[in-house]
């Protein structure tokens, strides 16, 4: 049995017991603590136990031979990054719970546990199937305990339900396309090295990968709000309770970029980079940054703000596949962490205020800082990181995926030929104003809540002692990271883009 | 000795106990139903053992019976469903017996035990008189079976339409018999197979009876346009009956489909891609037009009536993909796994309605609130019937719909995707409702108490659908070896 195995059940194990009576709180939380330092020391230790298939703790159960399925677990530095992203966001998630029914407890450790499944298989199917068991209590949490009116709440999670059950079963047929595409003649196979190694070996032409590269793209891009199916996404997390924002927004939704990234880019290399799907791509991840930009800049609540800050900033993570080159992609991988962490931190506190001050409406908050210096400060990081803002993590993503971005438009397509700039040139220029957009919106809620005078019959308090460890973990993660990006990225050995421009 | 015999066995049983009933009085319905329960379980012990070895069929008997694994799947699969049918009635009889005329179950125990040797029949049949014998055989026990609590109007509704229509089918289907043996000159699977592959048969005739023999079946397992009926008749007939028309009739009609599609699809047949095209057609439109009605339902037995349609469609589409052969699956095999999967969620999904009504609650959407404070153990087993029913990952259901999405890829049957698709997405909305209902927390705690029999069977059902959604390789060998119907026919 391998150590990942483990790190997968402990997570159904914690929930099943305390559905059978087991204190909720106490078995949430430890079972989330043994999760996070046992990953830590998976991850300290990943480089001395890499095998020739650059995959650690890989480990196999046979489910089926033709078509081969099998539970095969097994880590490369990806799935390490997103295990540890997940881990740590269980951790907060589920440490600031407070006083709620042990549904809480129990959807968050489901959720966990099928985020460190679709991470950590190597295996379509099961891959496939954990994600699908993490969307449950998503859909369940957001129907029945979501922060809205009783019709309000299960319109927003029907729609969730629809899209997300409708992206993955676009997915699906994606899926299984690519397994009859890349099974090489022979028996079917869901084994995703055996797949990557046949598409290395033999890779279809270029023409030929982009229908299927779409088709991954709409199944999995739905799934991470991608421009124009991102319609779900921003109610969603205004309205789920605050873990199950914090995991799904930070955790889960990454899975969608996990996949595009880990399965559809080591299959079809030049899948993205056909004319036609490249153009679109751009035009959707430009909706993704400038539309839904301006978006948030409109809101007037600050949940509404943070989830479609959310959605917004999923674009230049699909900026980094439509480059394609192992510096962007390299850069997307830490901007999934840091987006992930930044996210959960912000979505954190805004439940803390929430509960405390019973609206969000920003025109009604403002001098918050005063009572809760903490909060304010540990808000700052969140805030500051997601505009990016150097030092903090997202930055040296951004950085890396803009820089490669640029470095691989010489050799796109030409969509508007002017003074010799690519349609990828032109993207990366219009993206980087939705740097500016987020400060504009992010620095501006800032001010509003936290600053000027404090509002009469509103107070605000600091967390008690014990609340303030999550807030202040993803926090520290974000400046460490953000100083040393190597930390993460060293985990990264094998090139993620075959045959890539360096 | 020869498995033929068991159906004998069967309907001398199912004939003892009709007698039993009516001349001794005194017996009652539990000991009624443990003969019939022990009576069906001893037939199939018998079928298993002697399955693998038995003696040559008598040749009076063989021109019209054949014995492939095919056959003893859907043998099997008949024999497991009465039984369940029957622990049902007896988990009902508390309630059903209020609706019946004398108050008590009598025929509802000895009549699927006919419809059991029916579809035990049909799994074998050869051609298609023996097909229409026990087809009407099934059909007119149904008859009985669906109007049997006439005190109910709804049930007597239901009578009446399953009656009308189903005799209307019985003609459609008789009436293309007749055109295909008009056309071919034969009526046995394997003339009709050598008929469309050698030629000299006018094609145009042959098309024209071949639509009515499909008309006529597509009544029997609900495809669209012919699945008027479906949700009056389901919603009206007592709940065991109901599990019987949904996995046992349709099992049995998909069975002689699976035969039917092989002869006429075989390779070099003359209507091979019209047959093909009208299966995937019929299949993507049943799936859609069967699942867009549930999504307004709040009858949760209404709701699981569109759901089998919805079912069928994708039944339909795993046969008009039976020409992909990338899964260790005969062309048959992706339908048997697909109903063997779709046993357990369905009958899992009734007996939790039968639970709600012994809790003397309803059947509609707003009777499930609540459910998974009062008895957590039951909401379970419902969360995974329905989620398996919806065809999500590591419950049974899920591997018998990505069996079907491949082979429509694999073929190329893009239309038909997309419509399985849309159809299982929408399923994810009207399945969903429910579990929600379960997990919508309510004032009122009065507990559901389950007996100890059903708790135990619904908690082997449950962990059939794992097991079948977590590891299905045993089911897939023993389907792999269902032969090619088509080779089968012309090997001999």
């Amino acid at each position: 049995m391998s150590s990942l195995e483990i790190i997968i059940f402990i997570p159904f194990l914690a929930a099943l017991a305390i559905w059978l009576g087991a204190p909720a709180r106490l078995t949430a939380v430890v079972a989330s603590t043994v999760n996070l330092l046992w990953v830590i020391v998976l991850a300290v230790r990943f480089p001395a136990f890499k095998s020739a298939t650059d995959l650690a703790f890989v480990n196999k159960h046979v489910v089926l031979d033709n078509p081969a399925i099998a539970f095969a677990v097994g880590a490369d530095g990806v799935s390490m990054i997103m295990a540890l992203l997940t881990v740590l966001v269980t951790f907060a998630a589920i440490w600031q719970i407070v006083d709620k029914p042990s549904m809480y407890h129990i959807s968050s450790l489901l959720i966990s546990g099928g985020a460190l499944g679709a991470f950590l298989c190597t295996d379509l199917f099961f891959i496939y199937a954990f994600h699908e068991v993490a969307l449950i209590p998503t859909f369940l949490m957001i129907a029945i305990h979501g922060r809205a009116e009783k019709e309000q709440r299960l319109a927003v999670a029907w729609k969730t339900t629809i899209y997300l059950g409708a992206g993955s079963l676009v997915l699906l047929a994606g899926l299984v396309w690519a397994v009859i595409e890349f099974s090489g003649g022979g028996k079917l196979t869901f084994d995703l090295v055996a797949l990557r190694a046949q598409a290395a070996s033999s890779p279809l032409p270029a023409a030929a990968q982009a229908p299927l590269f779409f088709l991954l793209l709409v199944g999995f891009g739905t799934l991470v709000s991608l421009f124009p199916f991102h319609s779900w996404a921003a109610p969603a997390y205004a309205t789920a309770p605050t873990p199950v924002a914090m995991l799904h927004s930070g955790v889960l939704k990454k899975f969608g970029l996990y996949g595009l990234f880990r399965i559809a880019l080591p299959l079809l290399p030049s899948g993205a980079q056909v004319p036609w799907v490249q153009q679109a791509l751009l035009l959707m991840l430009l909706g993704n940054i400038l539309v839904v930009g301006l978006v948030t800049l409109h809101q007037k609540r600050l949940d509404d703000m943070l989830a479609n800050s959310s959605v917004m900033h999923m674009g230049y993570l699909f900026l980094g596949l439509a480059a394609g080159t192992e510096i962007a992609v390299k850069g997307s991988m830490l901007l999934m962490f840091a987006h992930g962490v930044s996210i959960a931190l912000l979505f954190a506190i805004c439940g803390r205020m929430r509960n405390q001050l019973g609206t969000l409406e920003m025109a009604k908050l403002g001098g918050i800082g005063s009572h809760a210096p903490f909060l304010t400060v540990v808000f700052a990081f969140g805030a500051f990181a997601s505009i990016g803002l150097p030092g903090l993590a997202n930055f040296a993503g951004e950085v890396m995926i803009f820089m490669g971005a640029f470095a691989n438009g010489n050799s796109s397509s030409t969509l508007i030929p002017a003074q010799g700039l690519t349609a990828l040139h032109w993207t990366v220029i219009l993206a980087l104003w939705g740097v500016v957009i987020s400060a504009v919106y992010m620095l501006r809620g800032y001010r509003a809540i936290f600053q000027g005078t404090p509002q009469t019959g509103l107070f605000m308090s600091d967390p008690a002692s014990g609340q303030w460890l999550p807030l202040v973990l993803l926090a520290a993660v974000l400046l460490a990271v953000g100083c040393f990006p190597s930390l993460l990225l060293d985990l990264i050995q094998a090139p993620l883009v075959p045959g890539a421009i360096p | 000795m020869s498995v033929f015999n068991l159906e004998a066995l069967l309907a001398l049983l199912g004939l003892f106990v009709l007698l039993l009933e009516a001349f001794v009085p005194s017996v009652s319905s539990k000991a009624l139903a443990g003969i019939c329960m022990a009576g069906v379980a001893g037939v199939l012990v018998l079928l298993v053992t002697v399955a693998g070895g038995q003696d040559a069929l008598p040749a009076f008997i063989g021109a019209y019976h054949q014995l492939d694994t095919l056959a003893i799947f859907y043998k099997a699969f008949a024999l497991v469903i009465t039984f369940l049918v029957l622990w049902l009635t007896l988990e009902a009889a508390p309630y059903l017996s209020k609706f019946t005329l004398d108050g008590k179950l009598g025929e509802m125990f000895s009549l699927p035990l006919f419809v059991c040797v029916g579809m035990m029949w049909m799994a074998s049949a050869k051609d298609l008189v023996t097909v229409f014998v026990s087809l009407e055989l099934v059909t007119v026990s149904f008859y009985v079976l669906v109007a049997y609590t006439r005190k109910s109007a709804l049930a007597l509704e239901a009578g009446v339409k399953y009656l009308i229509l189903g005799a209307l089918s019985t003609g459609v289907l008789v009436f293309g018999v007749a055109w295909v043996y008009g056309a071919t000159g034969a009526l046995s699977f394997e003339g009709i197979t050598k008929a469309v592959q050698v030629g000299g048969v006018n094609k145009t005739a042959l098309l024209f009876g071949v639509s009515f023999l499909l008309a006529g079946l597509g009544f029997k397992v609900a495809a669209v346009p012919f699945q008027m009926w479906v949700p009056d008749v389901y919603q009206g007939a007592s709940t065991p009956t109901t599990v019987f028309l949904s996995v046992g009739s349709k099992a049995a009609g998909f069975a002689v489909l699976t035969r039917v599609i092989d002869a006429l699809t075989v390779s070099g047949s003359m209507v091979r891609q019209e047959v093909i095209t009208v299966l995937s057609i019929a299949g993507a439109v049943t799936v859609v037009v069967g699942s867009l009605p549930a999504l307004f339902q709040t009858n949760v037995k209404r709701l699981l009536a569109y759901s089998s349609i919805s079912h069928a469609g994708f039944l339909l589409l795993a046969l008009a993909a039976r020409d992909s052969v990338r899964v260790d699956l005969a062309p048959g095999g992706t339908v048997a796994f697909y109903l063997a999967t779709y046993l357990p969620m369905t009958v899992l999904g009734f007996a939790a309605l039968i639970q709600m009504r012994l809790n003397g609650r309803g059947e509609e959407l707003d009777d499930f609130k609540g459910l998974a404070q009062k008895s957590p153990t039951l909401a379970f087993l419902i969360t995974l019937a329905f989620a398996s029913l919806a065809g999500l990952p590591l419950t049974a259901g899920f591997f018998g719909k990505m069996w079907v999405m491949l082979g429509l890829v694999d073929q190329q049957l893009w239309f038909a995707l997309v419509c399985a698709i849309i159809g299982a997405a929408a399923g994810f909305y009207y399945y969903f409702r429910v579990i929600l209902a379960m997990f919508t927390p309510e004032e009122s705690t009065e507990p559901v108490r389950m007996g100890a029999l059903a708790r135990g069977v619904c908690v082997v059902l449950g962990c059939t659908i794992i097991v079948l959604g977590v590891y299905p390789k045993p089911l897939q060998m023993l389907l792999a070896k269902v032969p090619v119907a088509g080779k089968n026919a012309t090997g001999h």
